[in-house]
């Protein structure tokens, strides 16, 4: 493919230079996917970091029962924290800086389509975090009342209120222009002959889950305007005293709240999808029932939010609606999962780091699946809800679900991103460890719930000891774990073995076309996909 | 050739983006909207047994089913940061379907200063609460009470006969919220 | 590390965890939802075992494919990849296939559902409203209220006593209830959102402020049952047990006969009873 002697899009669209601006202003003003895609990741990476320390923190304080290292209001900020980090700052991020690194190169466009708002997307995001963890700091601390913002709780919020509503808007505006982006790339950018029903499926996951995005991240913000209003200016949406209704805002919230761990999970459910295949050497089964389950899972997320709320004091056809909805979703997730395995099923596999964190995804994801089954059932749920049981499925479908599919991207497209391989020995100790230690971390979750211990607690009664300090270990490990990463990824960032273009003896798709690490302006000229 | 698709690139990218901008608006909107869509919700489904804080708009006759008893019980909360004392002047009443009955709940001042609360009124089970009506109701107005002001609080109320015949308990829960300033 | 250790090595992971998931489901100690003392707990308790086992089992069969082919059809064994990529027919039978285990699964949940809902005729009613962070407790027929504080001495909590066998969930004066007959519950809260759950009775019902939730329960034997807030309500969330003790009838009668002579009895926060 010769690209060198067209004219290039970007330059005459965006004006742009033909390389990088040198120095620090390369990042502050780059409108080029590729420095974009970094910096997303390594955002993300970093906010990786601080999320953990923060669970870090809280496995300590309950390694035993009683008080020991942090006060309760200050647990209750690390809890609060830890979400919405690792939500918003780690794993959003983290597909969004995938995105921007993989769809153009994957539907063979020069850059996204809209490059400017692509630079500013980026750029809010470490303004709203420094505002969000700066409020940890204020007299009052930071907000304590739970990721989900529950009124009238959050409302007993200090002088960190104001500042987590403005953080939520920002991030908000954030993600609805990485969508929007997303959504105008896929739809306007692909070059001929790549028909929908031909892009890869992370560009399909990805255009669902953009799609999600602009749908629910304005209905978080309306619900958060209504938290501020209600707080200084007098309304009463979510206080009784006023005619408002406190548990509005958990169906305002959780219509955004449920789709939302839909757009953590699709993205993944495309990297996975890329990576079976190649490591499988054989083509992806079922690509349209693929393309047709993630479809129908983003759908349904729309129709089963009050899930998270079975307790409220719902009528009992509000309980079975939902009940019956949220079953439902098993059906286009198993079709996946029956996919991956059939995928498998009579390849050639070969097990590099990036297939073991994809094998453990579709293991581990789905025992999150099980445990997400049993959680659907109103009556059962009845004892799960608001326990262990519920920390560990959420975190089993985001650590080994969402989390080890960011690893096994990582670790994928590494070389090619760099042009350099990774350590793969390093990369394997990496994988057992985690594998390992997110076991121990979360597993023993699901005894402690269905004993009986809440989640959201400082101190726990005795019979809970146990298995919080095993799950207190298995964080450490896995925690430290992600040193090696770290390590692994600025050693391959730096130098190492020369990646061949294609990486992968079984890659297919227009990225590994390009050399390793791809020019700065790619497919300045479409190519032509046949 | 290149430039040509880049400009009508442009052109797609632009309205592309108006209308991705529209349903953006559009969600944020859907966010306020399900405030009254909720509402109506309530008020068909007994959704947290909501009554409504309104009057019952026509007060038509209805039969009274003499065979019927059904027991009706009053509960009173105050909500924190409500300084004042609460509580049904009966705990319960046996009533039939139909017939208007009265009742008070009594409230008192506890403070040496003016104060202005509304109660607010909520019904279990909550299927049962569009067919208790309120006919009269302090929980229609927001109420002041002069400092160490005690009062009684009159209720009237009928059982609609349409109730559901397995329901043979309705419960009458009133909160008193404190409006002003420090309501807490 | 060779990829034939790897994959023993995560099958050996997998089926230890299978094992061992399925042992301590039916252990005594505090691994597995307890059935409970109620029939509706009892219900709810062997819902969730069946969901679990059809889990289990589908879960080996998945899994078990998965590492079958994962054995079998390495590159290392000089296999030669096969291409095929789809097939209409399994496709539409791994649809309808889990369609018919969900419409089983929600054929029993459904019931126990309508059977949770119905709190018709009970013969007690118990008001109980959430403090940040306390319960109060307000028998709706009998004149009978009090309020129900954690025991438990801050010198335990704070490390500096050995902490006793109920560390946490002992309170100063319990919920008491007679055994066989049908109490409904009736919660609400005075400044966050909380939330009534005993375990043992499979109650868990929010407690919102300016609303009434309902709910209902009838154990049928005395013992001590214990719970805790499950919904979080401020910095004390972790800190407001709830003990209710299930008596026969007579002793019942005893014990709200002493409340009501008691000062400890306040029918609501304010002292609503002077009036």
């Amino acid at each position: 493919m010769n690209t060198a002697a067209a004219p290039t899009l970007d330059d005459h669209d965006h004006g742009h230079h033909a390389g990088p601006s040198p120095g620090l202003m390369r990042w502050l003003v780059t409108t080029n996917h590729k420095d974009i895609g970094t910096l997303y990741l390594l955002f993300s990476l970093t906010m990786f970091f601080i999320g953990g320390a923060f669970a870090l923190v809280i496995r300590a304080e309950l390694f035993q029962p009683g008080l020991q290292i942090v006060n309760p209001h200050f647990f209750n900020q690390m809890t609060t924290l830890h979400a919405l980090v690792m939500v918003f700052g780690a794993v959003m991020p983290a597909f969004v800086g995938l995105a921007n690194w993989l769809l153009p190169m994957m539907i063979g466009a020069p850059d996204m389509a809209l490059p400017r708002m692509n630079n500013w997307s980026f750029w809010i995001m470490p303004f709203a975090f420094t505002l969000l963890l700066s409020t940890l700091f204020t007299s009052g601390g930071g907000p304590a009342g739970g990721w989900t913002l529950y009124p009238p709780l959050v409302l007993q919020t200090g002088d960190a209120f104001p500042f987590v509503i403005l953080a939520v808007h920002m991030l908000g505006v954030s993600s609805i222009m990485g969508a929007i982006n997303v959504i105008a790339t896929i739809l306007n950018l692909r070059a001929p002959g790549m028909t929908l029903m031909k892009m890869p499926l992370f560009v399909w996951t990805w255009l669902i889950t953009a799609f999600l995005l602009i749908a629910v991240m304005p209905v978080l913000a309306g619900a958060v305007t209504m938290l501020l209003t209600d707080k200084y200016f007098g309304t009463s949406f979510f206080n009784a005293g006023g005619g408002g209704d406190p548990v509005l805002f958990q169906h305002v919230f959780w219509f955004f709240g449920h789709p939302e761990v839909y757009i953590m999970i699709l993205p993944a459910f495309g990297v996975i999808s890329q990576i079976i295949p190649t490591f499988a050497r054989k083509p992806l089964f079922g690509y349209a029932s693929m393309v047709y389950a993630t479809s129908s899972i983003a759908f349904l997320s729309f129709i089963v939010w009050a899930h998270h709320m079975f307790t409220v004091g719902m009528p009992l056809a509000g309980q079975l609606f939902f009940m019956y909805a949220t079953m439902l979703i098993a059906v286009p997730t198993g079709v996946k999962v029956f996919n991956w395995v059939s995928t498998m099923w009579r390849g050639a596999m070969t097990f590099e780091t990036p297939m073991l964190f994809a094998i453990a995804f579709v293991i581990l994801f789905t025992i999150g699946g099980f445990s997400g089954l049993m959680l659907a059932i109103a009556p059962a749920d009845f004892q799960y809800q608001d326990t262990y049981f519920v920390v560990a499925h959420f975190h089993y479908v985001l650590v080994p679900g969402s989390v080890f599919s960011l690893m096994a991207a990582a670790y994928y497209w590494l070389p090619k991103w760099t042009g350099h391989m990774y350590n793969e020995q390093m990369g394997k100790i990496h994988f057992w460890l985690s594998v390992v230690g997110v076991n121990i971390l979360f597993f023993p979750q699901h005894f402690l719930g269905l004993a009986g211990m809440p989640r959201r607690i400082p101190d726990y009664a005795l019979q809970f000891t146990e298995f919080n300090m095993i799950s207190t270990v298995g964080a450490f490990l896995f925690g430290f774990s992600q040193l090696l990463f770290l390590y692994n990824v600025i050693q391959t960032i730096r130098g190492g073995v020369k990646a061949t273009d294609q990486v992968w003896e079984g890659a297919h798709g227009l990225e590994w076309t390009l050399p390793s690490p791809p020019p700065y302006h790619t497919f300045t000229t479409a190519p032509v996909v046949k | 050739m290149e430039i040509r698709e880049a400009v009508s690139a442009g052109a797609a990218n632009r309205r592309l983006v108006k209308r991705l901008l529209l349903i953006t608006v559009a969600m944020f909107g859907f966010g306020f909207a399900m405030v009254p869509i909720y509402d109506v919700l309530c008020q068909i489904t007994g959704l947290n047994g909501k009554t409504g804080g309104r009057q019952v708009a026509a007060v038509l006759p209805m039969a009274v089913d003499e065979a019927r008893t059904v027991t009706v019980e009053f509960v009173a909360n105050l909500n924190v940061g409500a300084p004042w004392e609460f509580a049904p002047q009966v705990s319960h009443m046996q009533v039939h379907p139909g017939q208007y009955y009265q009742t008070h709940y009594l409230a008192r001042n506890l403070t040496g200063h003016a104060l202005v609360g509304q109660a607010i009124p909520s019904v279990a089970p909550g299927l049962a609460a569009q067919h208790f009506q309120k006919i009269e109701c302090f929980c229609f107005n927001r109420q002041v009470f002069q400092p160490e002001e005690r009062r009684e609080m009159p209720v009237v109320f009928r059982i609609d006969p349409n109730l559901p015949s397995d329901v043979h308990t309705i419960t009458l829960s009133y909160t008193f919220f404190r409006l002003d300033d420090a309501g807490g | 590390m060779t990829t034939s250790r790897i994959a023993q090595a995560g099958g050996i992971a997998a089926g230890g965890a299978l094992l061992a998931w399925s042992a301590v489901a039916h252990a005594d100690f505090a691994l597995n939802m307890t059935p409970g003392a109620t029939s509706v707990s009892r219900e709810i308790y062997s819902l969730h075992m069946l969901i679990f086992w059809i889990c289990v089992v589908i879960g080996v069969a998945v899994f078990g494919v998965m590492f079958w082919s994962i054995y079998h059809h390495r590159k290392s064994r000089g296999v030669a990849p096969a291409h095929f990529h789809e097939s209409t027919l399994i496709e539409i039978v791994w649809t309808v296939v889990p369609m018919l285990i969900l419409i089983a699964m929600a054929v029993p949940a459904t019931k126990v559902l309508i059977r949770m809902a119905d709190a018709r005729d009970a013969e007690l009613t118990i008001k109980v409203t959430g403090y940040q962070w306390r319960w109060h407790y307000q028998y709706l027929n009998e004149d009978v209220g009090f309020f129900s504080t954690l025991s438990t001495s801050p010198a335990q909590i704070h490390n500096d006593a050995s902490k006793g066998e109920h560390y946490l969930l002992e309170v100063d004066q319990r919920m008491v209830v007679p055994v066989g007959k049908k109490i409904r519950v009736l919660t609400t809260a005075s400044d966050v959102i909380h939330s009534w759950w005993v375990p043992a009775l499979a109650i868990k019902k929010d407690a919102i402020p300016g609303f009434i939730n309902e709910s209902w329960t009838l154990i049928d034997k005395p013992g001590v049952y214990r719970g805790q807030c499950a919904e979080l309500c401020g910095k004390d969330h972790g800190f407001m047990p709830i003990v209710v003790e299930a008596m026969p009838e007579a002793e019942f009668r005893q014990w709200v006969a002493k409340m009501k002579a008691s000062n400890l009895n306040t029918l609501t926060a304010s002292g609503g009873k002077t009036l």
